[in-house]
């Protein structure tokens, strides 16, 4: 998830000074280096901070879990915060009315990024909360990952080896496909693990760019087998989540380079959205635009697998949206996978002269064969790609489960514990 | 190497399966381990399920999973965080070559040491916190203080990891000496005088993991700069453990001064006396025991000037505080810093050489973060319209290693006479009366969100549970 912005409006991610003890957790953990200190306080940089949450649990006091609905130009800056005694109160429906945030696109911003924590202060009924079924493990029959061998601050080098438009050309909304070499440096990744792109250059505040996340596309044994390369799905951000136009720093730096060029990357990051090995396993994958990369990667192995006879029914289906047929990165490929390899459902929320599907559509209109798998203990769910999907896509199962007899909260529980859900929204 | 494994007896992210000769020793001393925890980890406690943070992997995602565990089960093991491969050593006369993965010869002795010193803290502090769970202030305290004693446990087999794996047969000698040790043991004490202090109260506690467990906090993180990267990589992961032990200690005592405060408040009085018969502890009270764990914590940073401190910098086995962060030349030959000695009956500072006064610069590191805590403790007394104000001594108040030891000094920084400190010692620290009277408090209350009526309930639960979730289910 980014930093959501809704018509001006942030939640911005603020550490309670009254209750935070200094000890420097979050800003050892943070992956993004947002957290920083000075000898009063600890601060979060809005522009840096992508509301990952990886600092929330790991925080002793819970202090650095407090979120403030502000107008993008009035976002408290590092040097406001690190003067605070105190929190600031939200700003009044009034204030944030001067600024010219309507009631509405506050809310708007309120949704999204609402924690666990303000969702149980604030509710009199249990509100429904879609991450906390996401596991932070991996399957058992996993692969064991490797991260952080780069981290942020000693980045290694790879060579771009190719790099072209997987979408349909001429769309706003381009989507690359990038293929990166590693040489001899070690650089091992799995299906379902991102890399961190460092863009070149400074910010508006002359610090260095932080590193944006992308997920690799390729499967462990590389886009071309056998080689140290990875792939990745990149869709070049033209417009904010406003629709307003604007130019994102990574996306179109990594959409523009040339067969040749060097990039710095960080990472590899993630070691529970992997898929299992055993021949037997079930894979259901839901995901909307770039969100298909890691689907792609694990759809791509087990073809591979299947291909040296390694496969003994384990079932594959696929939920995929996008607006249009036209942005759909890998469109052509995924028609032409077998119908017993693969189960694809396509949704598009933006076709001419049809009614909007969205992928949680597709899963109701599935529900059979969802309830099938729900009560397969081989059965693993993956859900990759905006955030605003991520509630529907869990509402959606929560409701399959439902109508099948099935008790969700004890499903739910099992597919977190048994490192079977794995949810990867930004 | 971040996830962990958990089908092992002992879990690890090591690959320990791998090494055969090292996974007998460790299992051989596990059971030892837990005849040590059963005769001597928190009294009265084996039934309980407690709402643990246990670690599943490394990362951010993984270290801190919750549920309800018995502590004998908790999953003691061997968590390193992550490598990475082009560290270099980035101080002393190493500087700029790759960090150690092996021991070398010529630093295994102070190696050894200086692994042994911070592993017989670990179990020390159990120790000392064993009987408190019988007189807990509600059933998050409990939970807390448990937490903490697992915590611990699980940094020693951190240690008896390093010593088994790197040091051979003196390490494995090494690790039996530390479940043979006991706080307190008149025969066979822990290495470290604060370690053999009591935690008799609650108050102490909190002061403990304050004060204290901020030593640990500096300590391992001067080691998690070493050159020894197995060594740097496994403090590395204590520290984000550490945390909350810290946590413990100032929000508890944050929670003694927000109650006291509101009771002088309700009662309009700042006589001791009154509030003590409210059933309060009085901030002189509060003040006489911040002295004593302040003063006594401040020892366990070592002589102002040691030959010991800069070998073991120049040599690369122990940085500075946030050494990555200063912009020296991290070599620090021919630089020198300021440490006090008495003369003529005044406090004078005198210049030394830098790497001589190591022990020092960390000292004064952590003054620096106890100095801010407790400014936001007076933020409690500020909110509440308090006038008084909290602070830690001087630097030479009631010192007993290095230079400092033996004078006497009022809390101000002033040399006194014997005969002075005599007459005021009981103004100054703690004295058994003070003891018996907040011992007098110490009852256990263990009803789900209800509190002692000597600390005031936590801001928020842990977690983000309600402050009154079952954290800790009897059994
Ligand atoms: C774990 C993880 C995996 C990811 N995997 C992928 C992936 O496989 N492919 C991929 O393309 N991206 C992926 N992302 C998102 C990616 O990291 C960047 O956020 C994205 O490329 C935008 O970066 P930028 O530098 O171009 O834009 P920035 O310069 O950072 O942002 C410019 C403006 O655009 C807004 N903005 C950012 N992203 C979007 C968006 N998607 N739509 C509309 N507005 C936006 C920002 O809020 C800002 O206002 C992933 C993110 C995470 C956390
Ligand atoms: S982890 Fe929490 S308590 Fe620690 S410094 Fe960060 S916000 Fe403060
Ligand atoms: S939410 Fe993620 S990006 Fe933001 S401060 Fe926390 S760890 Fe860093």
């Amino acid at each position: 998830m980014d930093m959501v912005v809704e018509a001006g409006v942030i939640k911005q991610h603020l550490i309670d000074p009254e209750i935070c003890i200094r000890c420097n957790t979050c800003e050892a953990t943070c992956p993004v280096n947002a957290i920083t200190h000075d000898d009063n306080n600890y601060v979060v940089r809005a522009d840096v901070c992508n509301g990952c949450m990886a600092c929330i649990s790991p925080c002793p006091t819970g202090s650095i879990d407090n979120w403030r609905t502000m107008p993008l130009v009035r976002a408290y800056t590092i040097e406001e915060q690190l003067t605070w005694e105190e929190l600031p109160a939200e700003l009044s429906p009034e204030e944030l009315e001067a600024a010219g945030v309507s009631g509405a696109s506050a809310e708007a911003a309120e949704a999204p990024a609402q924690t666990q924590a303000q969702a149980a202060a604030e509710a009199t009924e249990p509100v429904f909360n879609s991450a906390q079924y996401g596991a932070s493990v991996p399957p058992w029959s996993a692969a064991h990952a490797y991260t952080n061998l780069f981290p942020p601050k000693t980045p290694t080098t790879a060579t771009v080896v190719g790099n072209f438009n997987c979408t349909e050309a001429g769309f706003d909304s381009e989507t690359h496909h990038v293929v990166l070499d590693f040489g001899v440096v070690p650089f091992p990744v799995l299906e379902g693990q991102s890399i961190g792109i460092v863009p070149p250059g400074v910010d508006a505040i002359g610090k260095r760019h932080h590193a944006r996340q992308y997920s690799v596309a390729s499967p462990r044994n590389g886009e071309r087998p056998g080689y140290n390369n990875v792939s990745l799905t990149v869709k070049r951000v033209t417009e904010d989540h406003e629709g307003d136009p604007v130019r994102g720093v990574c996306s179109n730096y990594v959409c523009d380079l040339k067969v040749g060029d060097t990039v710095q990357v960080v990472g590899p990051f993630g070691s529970s959205f992997l898929m299992p090995n055993h021949p037997k396993s079930h894979i259901v994958m839901i995901c909307t635009g770039t969100g298909s990369a890691p689907m792609r990667a694990m759809t791509e192995w087990r073809r591979r697998l299947r291909k040296s006879g390694k496969f003994e029914g384990g079932k594959l289906m696929l939920f995929f949206g996008a607006r249009t047929q036209q942005e759909l990165p890998y469109f052509g490929p995924l028609q032409s996978l077998p119908k017993d390899f693969i189960d694809i459902n396509f949704a598009f929320s933006r076709t001419a002269g049809q009614p909007k599907r969205y992928v949680q559509d597709l899963m109701r209109e599935r529900a059979a064969d969802l309830a099938a798998l729900l009560k397969d203990g081989a059965s693993h769910f993956y859900v990759c790609g905006l955030k605003s999907m991520e509630e529907g896509v869990v509402l959606a199962l929560r409701d399959v489960a439902k109508e099948a007899g099935l008790d969700w909260d004890t499903v739910g529980a099992g597919l977190k514990r048994e490192g079977r859900l794995h949810l990867e929204t930004y | 190497m971040s996830t962990i494994n958990y089908s092992e007896k002992i879990p690890n992210n090591v690959n320990l399966g791998e090494d055969r000769t090292l996974q007998r020793a460790l299992e051989g001393w596990q059971p030892n381990f837990i005849n040590w925890w059963d005769d001597v980890g928190p009294e009265g406690s084996t039934n309980h399920d407690v709402y643990l943070r246990t670690a599943v992997s490394v990362d951010p995602q993984g270290w801190a999973q919750f549920g309800h565990v018995k502590m004998r089960d908790y999953r003691w093991g061997i968590f390193l965080n992550p490598g990475d491969a082009n560290r270099e050593v980035h101080f002393g006369d190493h500087k700029g070559e790759k960090v150690w993965q092996d021991v070398p010869g010529e630093h295994r002795a102070n190696l050894r040491r200086i692994i042994v010193t911070q592993g017989d803290t670990e179990p020390a502090s159990v120790e000392q916190q064993r009987h408190l769970g019988l007189t807990a202030p509600s059933m998050y305290d409990l939970r807390n203080l448990f937490q903490i004693n697992v915590e611990e446990g699980r940094h020693l087999w951190a240690m008896v990891y390093l010593l088994q794996k790197h040091f051979g047969r003196d390490g494995r000698e090494e690790a039996d000496a530390l479940l043979q040790r006991t706080s307190g043991d008149a025969n066979n004490p822990r290495i470290l005088g604060a370690f053999n202090e009591k935690t008799p109260d609650w108050l102490a506690f909190f002061m403990f993991t304050y004060f204290t467990d901020r030593d640990g906090k500096f300590q391992l993180a001067a080691l998690a700069e070493s050159a020894f990267d197995p060594l740097a990589r496994t403090t590395k992961f204590m520290l984000t453990e550490e945390a909350h032990h810290m946590f413990v200690g100032e929000s508890g005592v944050s929670r003694v001064i927000a109650r006291t405060a509101q009771v002088m408040n309700e009662l309009k009085t700042d006589d001791a006396q009154k509030i003590r018969a409210a059933g309060c502890i009085d901030l002189g009270t509060i003040q006489r025991y911040l002295n004593f764990h302040y003063s006594v914590t401040i020892d366990l940073f070592g002589a102002d000037q040691s030959s010991n401190a800069a070998i073991f910098y120049s040599s690369g086995l122990k940085g500075r505080y946030e050494e990555g962060k200063r912009d020296d030349d991290h070599v620090l030959k021919g630089q020198t810093y300021k440490v006090l000695e008495v003369k003529e009956g005044q406090l004078v500072e005198k210049d030394v050489p830098m790497l001589n006064a190591l022990n020092e610069v960390l000292r004064d590191d952590f003054i620096k973060d106890s100095v801010s805590g407790v400014g936001r403790w007076n933020k409690v007394l500020e909110k509440a319209g308090i006038p008084t104000r909290l602070s830690v001594p001087h630097k030479a108040f009631n010192r007993q290693i290095g230079a400092l030891a033996g004078i006497k000094m009022s809390p101000e920084g002033r040399v006194v006479s014997e005969v002075e400190w005599a007459a005021k010692r009981d103004e100054w620290l703690p004295s058994s009366e003070d003891f018996a009277f907040v011992a007098s408090l110490m009852g256990r209350v263990i009803e789900p969100g209800k509190f002692a009526g000597w600390i005031a309930p936590p801001v928020m639960g842990i977690n983000r549970q309600p402050v009154d979730f079952e954290y800790v289910r009897f059994g």
